[in-house]
């Protein structure tokens, strides 16, 4: 049923640090891969050695520029679903193929019941959901619900693809509904916070903001060796050009 | 936003066909081979309408399924008002056909449907939050106000018509003034979808992948706005001011047939551009805002 549950038992998700992240995309290869061979139909691509290649991703890493003081920086910024408290992608489903599960919050599309209407990607603020383009049906994360259960892995890898694999652990993952767990904590430490709280969506998933950086006197240790003065014939010039 | 030939059809034909059944259930009364071919053009209308919104979906054969989420869904509850519209019409058209003498008063169960099920199709667009250009009740009035002048025009009633005409033609002006701020008004912005707005002011450094994708085909779609202001002169010229103007000035049936072609070709051109100009939020990862 597409209505939301009122309240999860668990709210399972990921928290992002983007003080961490160095978008390097291995978290988009890992969730390919993974979701290549488990959860529902494969994602696909079309035409991916020609010269417009397309494909389903259910995870894709943006890279911005911000101008913060006192030095600018590069932020990568991965974005997938955020398994929302009040996801608008599964009331508006007239099949009832998306749901959020009542035991841990997870939103998931039964790929059986999906008619490929396309209608929760529109209602979805995030980019979220991609509709594949061979199988007609709408993808999205799925947390990795088929390792994180899974008790034919071992245990560390009973968490989502995404997780396991960030080289620099930028990726957290855990039950944001426990004020004592890891990520929850985490959360508390950091000042984590949700994407476009305006949408009203109260996403499960939270961003950590990268941390100040150094002033740039500190940072720059070359600035000495900058200063460079001129000698001989140049350094004449660069006096006589002065006084003009 | 995407705007998919199926769904412009499926929108403009549906809204139209449901608007001119329900005048004929409650405001005309044709008998035999004439009252035949006039319910079976407003069911051929609605039908064609409602078949053409199959062809977006990515699994038709499960299309079914889409009358079980009523409770929440915008959309299932469309696809029940139509299909208890369509039924609750049989009767009349039935007995209008064969002289079976059912009372008039019948027919006002169909038309409020009717208007109900145009009501549910805004409501499909009107209900989604993350385009702001929608998220107004100015779009489920756009559309009763396509269905009744749609309607008027068929039925071949003058002034009604006239009145239909000018009410859509204030809707349609209305739906986009309000519509241009809707976006700012909205709050979202590269800073909240980032978050990233406290540290300073976001810029894309370089895109999450360097080929197209869903998204982008479907929400980010921008060739509308380029040609906004031309294509709303068209829209409410051809859609409202000039059909009135033909009621006012041909004379007889002639006027109807005018108008009812250049009404026509108003609401295929203002469906075009209802889809192509709104924006969706999603559109702020890509620093696609205001393109």
């Amino acid at each position: 049923m597409t209505c939301l549950p009122g309240k999860t038992d668990k709210a399972l998700g990921l928290v992002i640090d983007l003080d961490t992240c160095v978008g390097c995309q291995a978290c988009v290869t890992a969730c390919k891969g993974w979701n290549d061979q488990g959860y529902g139909v494969p994602l696909s691509d079309q035409n991916p050695y020609g010269s417009k290649p397309s494909g389903t991703f259910l995870n894709r890493v943006h890279s911005y520029q911000v101008q913060a003081e006192p030095a600018p920086m590069i932020v990568n910024f991965p974005r997938s679903c955020l398994h929302c408290a009040d996801a608008p992608c599964v009331t508006v489903c007239p099949t009832g193929a998306s749901y959020k599960r009542a035991e841990d919050g997870i939103v998931l599309v039964n790929e059986e019941a999906c008619i490929g209407c396309g209608l929760c990607a529109w209602a979805c603020p995030y980019g979220a959901r991609e509709l594949d383009a061979d199988a007609g049906v709408m993808k999205k994360c799925t947390l990795c619900v088929d390792r994180i259960y899974n008790e034919n892995l071992p245990e560390e890898d009973r968490e989502p693809a995404c997780v396991r694999t960030c080289p620099t652990g930028a990726r957290h993952f855990g039950d944001l509904a426990d004020p004592t767990s890891a990520v929850s904590q985490l959360v508390a430490a950091r000042g984590g916070y949700d994407l476009m709280p305006e949408q009203g969506t109260r996403p499960t998933n939270k961003y950590l903001p990268p941390r100040k950086k150094d002033r740039p006197d500190q940072a720059s240790l070359l600035a000495p060796l900058l200063d460079i003065q001129a000698t001989g014939f140049a350094g004449w010039l660069d006096r006589i050009l002065g006084k003009i | 936003m995407n705007p998919a030939p199926s769904v412009i059809i499926f929108t403009v034909l549906s809204g139209m066909g449901l608007g001119y059944l329900a005048l004929l259930a409650t405001a005309h009364d044709y008998s035999g081979m004439a009252a035949f071919w006039h319910w079976a053009f407003g069911y051929a209308l609605a039908t064609i309408g409602l078949m053409a919104s199959a062809f977006h979906l990515g699994n038709p054969q499960r299309a079914l399924l889409a009358f079980t989420q009523w409770r929440t869904s915008w959309l299932s509850r469309e696809a029940w008002g139509a299909v208890l519209t369509l039924l609750a019409f049989a009767p009349l058209a039935l007995s209008d056909w064969l002289g079976l003498g059912l009372p008039r008063g019948f027919g006002w169960l169909g038309a409020g449907l009717a208007l109900a099920t145009v009501l549910a199709t805004g409501m499909i667009y009107a209900q989604i939050r993350a385009v702001p250009r929608w998220h107004h009740w100015t779009v489920p009035l756009l559309f009763l106000g396509f269905a009744v002048a749609g309607g008027c025009l068929l039925a071949g009633f003058r002034w009604p018509a006239l009145a239909a005409l000018v009410v859509l033609g204030g809707a349609m002006v209305l739906h986009w003034r309000i519509g241009d701020g809707a976006f700012a008004r909205a709050g979202s912005t590269m800073a909240s979808a980032t978050g990233l707005g406290r540290p300073g002011a976001v810029t894309v450094f370089e895109p999450a992948h360097t080929a197209g994708n869903y998204l982008l085909r479907e929400m980010i779609h921008v060739v509308g706005r380029r040609h906004a202001a031309k294509l709303r002169a068209i829209a409410l010229g051809l859609g409202a001011v000039l059909p009135a103007l033909a009621l006012l000035v041909l004379p007889g049936v002639a006027a109807f047939g005018v108008a009812l072609v250049l009404h026509l070709l108003g609401a295929l051109a203002q469906r075009w551009l209802f889809f192509a100009e709104a924006e969706h939020v999603v559109g702020l990862y890509y620093g696609a805002r205001g393109a």
